[in-house]
């Protein structure tokens, strides 16, 4: 073992070499491990554009359409209901009655009334508190956990409540205004949950 | 920084330092390996891919035998769920397959390496031992996870394989309807082929590795000339012929490492049926108890044994006979009374009689996986007998595989073996 | 005794040389051999087409997505829902048989089989030869057969395109037994005997595809694995060089 003719330089330059290229390697190979983990063929296929048949939905009633695995909200609000919207007691018990969070919302849902015709709401029913599903209490009148309710969406694990809209009222665990998801009319009486309006990003 | 990091362990932990220079910086191999001394860290190789891909295969493969649409069971749907929808698993299932193939081909190297050079010898034995219990394991830690597609070869194959357990004598039947938890392979055997295959048998297997390479560091490594290097030390202690095992192996292996993978790659991305040979036709047809497939035969690894079983025209004594070919090597230690390791300085009669038996192996492998069926008619035109030539032919070399074992013990046992004389010191090295 | 030594001896030499390209041609005898080019997508295409029109009415892929399909052959959504997709299936969905199962397995005594992995199982030249080996023949329940696959309870799908073949049988034996020695076409269809094998050979091509859909690309990622590997293998090599120059 006679190491006094050894040339570090070149042993320790193939060492790095071998070690750099052998560690490039290692992590390509870890590449198609960590991707695998990413929402499948099958995943995605749920994921897909939503058909939702508007028509059968009457005034004041809502209906949930399954979307990526989560209910969205298609809810039929009556004038009156559309009305509570800008009343300014409602506004004014609001944590972003704005809806200045943009991640909450596609830029053509901010608006007063979240959604792209003031009659209809296109929301995804998860309350961002810790993800229960909300009820939809339409009611304008007093409810045992609000006085002063005028309809909209009451969490029943940990007594979130969102106006018909969808935003969160303050004093209330939930910490964000309900998701509306991307979606557009095919035409008057089908909306499709899932997909931008031409021209419109989320 | 590398430095005070291992100052900051060391502090706390001494036992790790120690542990890496026992098993390598100061664990000395002999100098003189050659190509045949690649096959033991590359089965580690190997074993390091089938637990890593298996992990992740685990995460998408459901064990389960019931139908999802007419004739196909989930597990079934679920293996081309993991080749189809999900992100790279067609990748992961290909490695995790010619693994394990790759597996045995290794193991296999690995195993008559041992034969050539007497590493079975004293004072290895209990290393030729665990060696073979890995074997073991390994066999059947393979045959579940062919059983796990739930193809129509995994059902046949569970089927045929638990039938062996038949010719137990008197429980036979009770046994095979307590390992398939049914009356036929179904969905109990899946899922409990799935929990050994995946949990039980790599655990034991993990350890048995452990235990392997625990008893060789204790001895030493043999060398191709089967001398004992610890015989001639310096003045410190360490064996003239020796050679740290890091960096001077760890390097060289590493060479074989990218040889190896090149070959598996090839493999994986260019062939990763092999013909057939690595993923059968008939298993991309799903389990059907109705249908027995044309060719019923197991994978090719164990084709070698399987026809030692259909070599023998009956029932009780095949099995034995199957037993008993997997379970002589583990008495090789015994066997052989020979004083010199290496197949280098061993007698003529020895070097033909390795030569015969490697022989017998492989042509056995290839009557168990019916190649001579094709092969006989296209030699001796097609009005031959091929069952008749088939038949003398397989059991000349079952002859050959079981005779190895006895000219083995009365050429050394009687002393009839002439040697050659054995060097003191290794010879050639790179 | 010498003799049953050159047997050992011829068949031991002949399996060890031949034992690869045996299993290779395995099932070869008698087949046609199949032109698959899964990189000329025009073929695909074609393929699906003749698959969606003559075959998808009661042979499923279950494992098989349109959306995948659209990607893979450079279609786009709006040519496979129109041209290929006549279930109503979603795009994303698989391609299922519109005949359902249960009534297969009534109307056929054999549910059809799922062709999604039929390549994979049969290889290539079987599929293509099976499509070209349907005759006519009045004693069977569904007044086909075929050559390749004896008795199967299938109609020719194909037989407008390729016209009606019959039989050509020996002469009778001993016993009067006769063999189907060949096939004639007995009354031409809409393409001619060319137009057909390569029309035959197109959906062999996409029935390879479905078999494996990730072929092409895994063959393509191959190259760059293997370059890699041999740069890295080069590169362990010298390294072992420099430091074995300590070992004399």
């Amino acid at each position: 073992m006679a190491n006094e003719d050894v040339d570090h330089g070149r042993r320790r330059f193939l060492t790095y070499t071998t070690a750099a290229v052998g560690g490039v390697g290692v992590a390509a190979a870890a590449v198609p491990f960590i991707k695998s983990w990413e929402p499948s063929a099958r995943a995605r296929a749920a994921g897909a554009p939503t058909m939702a048949d508007i028509s059968k939905i009457e005034s004041g009633q809502m209906v949930r359409y399954p979307w990526r695995g989560v209910p969205v909200f298609v809810v039929n609000r009556t004038q009156a209901q559309v009305a509570t919207l800008k009343m300014k007691d409602v506004i004014d018990r609001l944590r972003d009655p704005d809806s200045n969070e943009t991640s909450q919302q596609p830029a053509y849902a901010k608006n007063w009334h979240r959604s792209l015709k003031p009659q209809w709401l296109v929301m995804i029913g998860i309350c961002t508190h810790l993800g229960c599903v909300p009820d939809y209490v339409p009611k304008i009148g007093p409810e045992p956990f609000d006085p002063d309710w005028k309809s909209g969406f009451f969490c029943p694990c940990h007594k979130s409540r969102y106006d018909i809209a969808g935003r969160v009222y303050q004093d209330v665990p939930a910490p964000l205004n309900m998701v509306i998801p991307p979606y557009h009319f095919v035409d008057d009486t089908h909306v499709q949950i899932g997909v931008n309006p031409p021209g419109e990003k989320s | 920084m590398a430095g005070a990091i291992a100052r900051w362990f060391n502090e706390r932990a001494p036992g790790l330092g120690v542990m890496y220079r026992k098993h390598l910086t100061e664990y000395y191999a002999p100098k003189n390996f050659n190509v045949m001394y690649y096959f033991g860290s590359l089965a580690m190789l190997v074993l390091v891919n089938q637990i890593l891909t298996g992990i992740f295969l685990a995460m998408f493969y459901k064990p389960s035998a019931l139908e999802v649409f007419p004739g196909t069971s989930e597990a079934f749907a679920s293996v081309y769920y993991i080749m189809r929808d999900v992100d790279w698993g067609w990748l992961i299932r290909y490695m995790h397959t010619t693994g394990a193939s790759m597996f045995f081909v290794v193991v296999y190297l690995h195993m008559f390496r041992g034969i050539m050079y007497g590493s079975y010898k004293r004072p290895r034995e209990l290393v030729w031992i665990l060696g073979m219990l890995i074997f073991l394991v390994l066999m059947a830690e393979a045959f579940m996870g062919y059983v796990l597609p739930w193809g129509n070869m995994s059902y046949w194959g569970a089927k045929v394989i638990i039938s062996l357990f038949s010719a137990v004598p008197v429980v036979g039947e009770t046994l095979t309807h307590w390992i398939m938890g049914d009356f036929n392979p179904g969905d109990a055997t899946l899922n409990r082929f799935f929990s050994l295959h995946v949990v039980a048998l790599p655990m034991v297997l993990l350890l048995l590795v452990v235990l392997h390479l625990a008893a060789l560091h204790e001895v030493g490594s043999n060398n191709p000339d089967g001398v004992e290097i610890k015989k001639h030390k310096n003045e410190r202690g360490i064996p003239l012929d020796g050679i740290p095992f890091h960096p001077y192996y760890t390097v060289k292996d590493l060479f074989g490492v990218g040889v190896f993978l090149l070959i598996c790659a090839f493999v994986i991305f260019y062939a990763p049926g092999m013909g057939g040979w690595f993923l059968e036709h008939d298993n991309y047809m799903p389990a059907n108890h109705l249908v027995t497939p044309a060719a019923i035969k197991p994978a090719w690894y164990f084709t070698p044994f399987y026809a030692i079983l259909r070599m023998i025209p009956n029932k009780e004594l095949g099995v034995l006979a199957l037993l008993l070919s997997i379970t002589l090597p583990f008495l090789l230690p015994w066997i052989d009374r020979g004083k010199v390791k290496s197949v280098r300085y061993r007698g003529v009669l020895y070097k033909w009689a390795l030569g015969l038996f490697a022989l017998s192996f492989i042509c056995l492998g290839l009557l168990g996986g019916e190649v001579t069926h094709e092969a006989i008619p296209a030699i001796f035109g097609p009005n031959v007998d091929v069952t008749t030539v088939d038949n003398t032919f397989g059991r000349f070399w079952v002859a050959v595989y079981f005779g190895f074992y006895l000219f083995l013990w009365v050429y050394t046992y009687f002393g009839f073996e002439k040697t050659r004389p054995v060097p003191e010191r290794v010879t050639t090295h790179d | 005794m010498t003799k049953r030594i050159h047997i050992f001896l011829a068949l031991t030499l002949a399996l060890l040389v031949g034992a690869v390209s045996v299993q290779a041609s395995e099932g070869g005898a008698g087949l046609m051999s199949a032109n698959i080019n899964l990189r000329d997508q025009a073929s695909l295409q074609r393929g699906a087409k003749l698959f969606f029109n003559y075959c998808s009415g009661c042979h499923s892929l279950h494992y098989m997505r349109y959306s995948r399909m659209a990607r893979d052959l450079g279609l786009t959504r709006k040519e496979v829902m129109q041209n290929l997709n006549f279930t109503g299936a979603r795009f994303q969905g698989h391609a299922i048989a519109a005949m359902p199962e249960a009534d297969a397995e009534k109307w056929f005594g054999k549910a059809p089989p799922d062709l999604s992995l039929m390549v994979a199982q049969k290889g290539p030249d079987y599929v293509y030869s099976y499509l070209n080996s349907f005759y006519l023949d009045p004693t069977r329940p569904v007044g086909w057969n075929n050559t390749v696959f004896p008795n199967a309870s299938m109609p020719n799908p194909l037989w407008e395109l390729q016209g009606l073949q019959v039989a050509k049988l020996s002469t009778p034996d001993s016993k009067g037994k006769t063999e189907v020695i060949g096939l004639d076409l007995a009354r031409p269809g809409s393409m001619t005997p060319a137009q057909f094998h390569a029309a035959s050979n197109d959906l062999t091509a996409f029935l390879t595809y479905v078999s494996e859909p990730v072929a092409v690309e895994r063959q393509s990622l191959g190259i760059w694995v293997l370059l890699y590997l041999a740069a890295f293998t080069l590169l362990a090599y010298m390294l072992k060089r420099e430091y074995w120059k300590d070992v004399h």
